[in-house]
């Protein structure tokens, strides 16, 4: 049995490894037939057949930038023939000569002009711009609108998406707190939570901060980790969210990081910045403004890294995807295109754990760095 | 040409990121290959100098778009 198994193995192996060979040879053939059919056919159909395929790019292109921004609609998927989009909309909120709340839908996915109170406004490229009854919107030479822009405070896809991390998180760390009170030993969902709460505080927060002073920062740092983990995992499911890739998001997150270390940094942090001890003076009048500069690019890392590899996880997958509807023959692109989507899938899993970790870790850094007690009375 | 430029700045930063990873890689291995029961700790300071420098990467590769 053994010995039958392994070379079935062996040839299923060998099959998988061919696949890309049948690919290219069906291509090959397709492409002689389309010759063929090519000479038959009029310059017309030719020039149509050669710009379908681009105009289909160009649709992957637009879609996977639309997916790629926050959006004032859920739309989970639309029917293109018949211009339905299968989803909800969300509130929009504006701040413009008082409160305007209404339902996106008014919009009808920027079609339309909604008219709220006697003022009219339209969505122009995913913002919201305020405009006559007509909706035109006048540009500037850089092609930029001049329109006015109401503030806005709308709850967006990823105002929505966040809010349901965070009640998930909620639902989790409080019925973990409560499984506490029974006995030492949490039960259910809490077991495989109080691992991860154990790992960041032994593996991440006491060996950077220190054991005296890692409990005040515990609560931001697990926070982080659990919320950009959740949100990663969830930008990997097929409703389309996607948070963490968004650069607001990561700019505020950045920020946080950026005030706690700068607020509990102590007399030795400011004066390692300001006037760096035990250098010659010059010297420290060429490092502050270094170290000045330093404590912007660190947290200026943390939200390029957090917001590049969540960007381009989604652009790999739905570019992966849209191979399919790129590509001449489906039987070949099929099986590569889900192939290789499933292969980046299980590597951006644990991307999605790996950011989170990092941005944990480094937050913890620089915390660490701003806390921690010099002991220099002879060297530096 | 712009495009082709960027592209091609692209390609050098990667290139440069890979050399970078590449020896930080190795120089781990090498190290949890000489003392073992250090590879938690050596394996933590990895990924923070690649995060460091994966951080650095992408900064050009957004900058230069």
């Amino acid at each position: 049995m053994v010995i039958l198994r392994k070379p079935l193995h062996v040839i299923a192996a060998i099959a998988i490894a061919m696949l890309p060979l049948f690919s290219f040879a069906n291509v090959s053939v397709d492409s002689v037939k389309n010759e063929s059919h090519e000479v038959h056919a009029s310059a017309e159909v030719h020039h149509e057949t050669a710009a379908e395929p681009q105009d289909k790019k160009a649709k992957v292109d637009a879609y996977i930038q639309h997916h790629l921004q926050d959006s004032y609609d859920f739309t989970f998927f639309s029917d293109e023939k018949e211009g339905k989009h299968y989803g909800f909309s969300l509130p929009v909120i504006l701040l413009d000569n008082g409160l305007k709340v209404f339902s996106s839908s008014k919009f009808h996915h920027g079609e339309t002009v909604a008219e709220v109170d006697g003022n009219f406004y339209k969505l122009y490229h995913g913002k919201i711009y305020k405009t006559d009854a007509a909706g035109t919107i006048s540009y500037d030479e850089h092609h930029h609108p001049t329109n006015a822009k109401p503030l806005d405070f709308s709850i967006t896809k990823n105002v929505v998406s966040m809010l349901f991390a965070s009640a998930l998180l909620l639902l989790m760390f409080v019925g973990l707190a409560k499984s506490y009170k029974k006995g030492p030993i949490p039960t259910g969902f809490g077991r495989i939570l109080e691992p991860l709460i154990l790992f960041i505080r032994d593996e991440i927060a006491i060996p950077n901060i220190g054991e005296k002073k890692y409990r005040k920062f515990m609560g931001y740092l697990l926070t982080v980790f659990f919320l950009i983990w959740l949100l990663n995992l969830l930008g990997m499911t097929p409703l389309g969210i996607n948070v963490t890739g968004n650069i607001a998001v990561t700019i505020c997150l950045a920020l946080f990081t950026y005030f706690i270390t700068q607020f509990s940094a102590n007399k030795d942090y400011w004066m390692h910045i300001f006037w760096m001890p035990g250098v010659p003076v010059p010297m420290k009048i060429i490092l502050m403004p270094i170290e000045i500069l330093g404590t912007l690019t660190k947290p200026f890392a943390l939200l390029i890294r957090l917001f590049a590899n969540i960007t381009a996880g989604h652009v790999v997958i739905m570019s992966l995807i849209a191979m399919i509807f790129v590509g001449k023959n489906l039987a070949a692109d099929l099986p590569i295109s889900l192939g290789l989507t499933l292969f980046i899938s299980i590597i951006e899993v644990l991307v999605a754990f790996l950011q989170a970790f990092i941005f944990t870790m480094l937050s913890s850094l620089f915390i660490g760095m701003a806390v921690q007690d010099h002991h220099h009375d002879d060297h530096h | 040409m712009e495009g082709t430029l960027n592209l091609i700045g692209a390609g050098l930063v990667v290139i440069g990121a890979g050399l970078g990873l590449g020896k930080i890689g190795g120089s781990a291995m090498d190290a949890i290959a000489r003392q073992p029961e250090a590879a938690g700790k050596i394996q933590t300071a990895m990924i923070i100098i690649a995060a460091l420098l994966e951080g650095l990467a992408f900064a050009a590769l957004i900058l230069g778009k």
